[in-house]
């Protein structure tokens, strides 16, 4: 079992009072398996992932439970030692491939960041690292683009250059947080496709956040559905997909436009 | 590329580079000895030995002016040191960190940045005393507000970028993420700050000169020179004109480039 999350409860405290954001959430990930988080704006994934990342803020959420990434609690850890855990065996990627490179930094610098970090490699093979992590995303002639600055690339790519510098380490686990929902349809199946290679070929277990169950189901062989904090269903996708047994993954699903499962004519209005 | 020249970078950068030039070389050379006095050349006016003439004390203005935009410019600079590198640290990791220590620098910046820097300067150098050293140091520390202030903006507002967060999320260090991660980031608005501050450094050496706690006799400044120049207005005009001309060149030149930054960089 690479991550066991057992009974994860996050507690955000505001100016307004305290909200449950996340309550009773367990979930248990085996080594290369890719799973999808899935629900509405809300629904509470994202404050999921940043919990297990450790990306709440101290003082103002309270997270209880356990989270056992590798054997370790990640939860009961101090900021050194997640320090240890982040980039090196757990990575993420963001949604906004826009803003989530520096704009002053070139792309190898930025890919290699991580080599700096945590390990002591000499310039030379932080940059070949780097170059092979850049092909394993899918970026067409790492070479040319390692001295890019990211103005100069699109957000298909931005987002390629994100998955390669979360995979520099080659982390056992990536938790990828709506990685398409910014990009265009075809520019999403490319990215999906790049995921799913890294998934197969490499073994990196992916946990796949999204509103989207076509997205997920693209990727993943299980999926979680979550409403307002709560798990409200899981299993394998497929079963979800076309047995859903919850009213609101009902609802998730209809909420998707499609092609000819409408009426006569509502797409084309 | 085509783009449309950048007159303000140009002009700037040709004043600045003029004034810069004119002052680095009255460190190391100057026609005449700036302070050897001379009786018979007493107020003459401009002539070939003496392009801008002589003062009361008959001492060649060129060579003074020349040797007075040096200790100007060093002292500038010098003040500008201080002020920049201490603003930017503490504004770095106020902006950065927050907090309470953030909320207390501040209000003590607050505190300083409320009186005006000549009067808080007269005020130190009552207490250690005048001279260049002191005059550097007192303005250097009064400097360290401004920029703690502005490089603070900026670092609060690059915080929580989806970048940095990144970077944070792949183990990144704090003081890699402030200087490697963010500070890049924030040139562009230190650099037209660094522009401006030059000019207060500029003009407040040249106050305080010319209230007379600045630069000692018989070493001078742009500032002091103007100041005992303005018995002199009326009968010896060039012996204010010339280093104040300097001066506002100085100046004008490092407004420009300041300006000609944040064109440029609002472009790109």
């Amino acid at each position: 079992m690479l991550l066991e999350v057992e009974r994860l409860r996050v507690e955000l405290h505001t100016r307004r009072g305290s909200v449950t954001a996340v309550e009773d959430f367990s979930l248990a990930l085996e080594q290369g398996e890719a799973v999808g988080l899935v629900g509405e704006s809300g629904s509470g994934k994202t404050v999921t992932a940043h919990a297990l990342m450790g990306l709440l803020p101290r003082e103002r959420a309270e997270v209880t439970g356990r989270a056992v990434f590798d054997g370790a609690d990640l939860l009961a850890m101090d900021r050194a030692q997640l320090r240890q855990v982040q980039g090196r065996q757990l990575s993420i990627v963001f949604q906004e491939p826009m803003t989530s490179l520096n704009p002053t930094m070139r792309i190898g610098r930025q890919v290699e960041d991580a080599l700096r970090v945590h390990t002591g490699l000499d310039a030379g093979a932080r940059r070949q690292r780097a170059l092979e992590a850049m092909a394993l995303a899918g970026l067409p002639e790492p070479e040319g683009l390692y001295r890019c600055y990211p103005h100069q690339l699109s957000g298909g790519m931005r987002q390629r250059v994100m998955i390669a510098a979360a995979l520099v380490l080659r982390p056992r686990l990536l938790i990828a947080d709506e990685p398409t929902t910014a990009l265009d349809v075809t520019i999403q199946a490319q990215i999906l496709d790049t995921l799913r290679r890294i998934n197969r070929q490499e073994g990196t277990a992916i946990l796949l956040i999204s509103h989207d169950l076509g997205v997920v189901r693209a990727l993943c062989g299980r999926v979680v559905v979550m409403r307002q904090g709560v798990i409200v269903e899981q299993g394998r996708v497929e079963d979800i997909f076309h047995r859903p047994q919850q009213a609101y993954t009902r609802q998730l699903l209809e909420a998707r436009p499609s092609w000819g499962k409408g009426k006569e004519g509502q797409g084309h209005g | 590329m085509g783009k449309r020249r950048n007159w303000y970078l140009t002009l700037g950068l040709v004043l600045t580079g003029l004034t810069v030039g004119f002052g680095a070389l009255g460190l190391v050379w100057t026609p005449y000895s700036p302070t050897a006095p001379s009786a018979a050349d007493r107020l003459a006016g401009p002539s070939l030995a003496h392009p801008f003439g002589c003062d009361h004390m008959g001492r060649d203005v060129l060579s003074r002016t020349l040797s007075g935009a040096g200790a100007t410019l060093s002292i500038a600079l010098a003040v500008l040191a201080i002020g920049f590198v201490v603003g930017v640290v503490i504004g770095a990791l106020c902006g950065y960190y927050g907090g309470v220590v953030d909320a207390l620098v501040m209000r003590v910046c607050d505190a300083v940045a409320a009186f005006p820097s000549v009067l808080l300067g007269l005020v130190v150098i009552a207490v250690i005393g005048p001279g260049k050293y002191n005059v550097i140091l007192a303005l250097g520390v009064l400097f360290i507000p401004s920029f703690a202030r502005l490089t603070r903006g900026e670092f609060l507002q690059y915080r929580d970028r989806d970048f940095i967060r990144a970077a944070r999320l792949m183990g990144v260090g704090g003081l890699r993420i402030l200087f490697r991660h963010i500070l890049p980031n924030a040139w562009p608005v230190l650099l037209s700050g660094l522009s401006i501050g030059f000019n207060n450094a500029v003009l407040a050496e040249a106050s305080m000169s010319y209230l007379g706690i600045g630069v000692i006799p018989p070493d001078t400044s742009l500032g002091r020179m103007v100041s005992e120049a303005q018995s002199y207005f009326v009968t010896a005009p060039w012996l204010v004109l010339f280093p104040a001309l300097v001066m506002i060149l100085m100046i004008l030149g490092a407004g420009l480039v300041g300006e000609g930054v944040r064109e440029r960089m609002g472009e790109g």
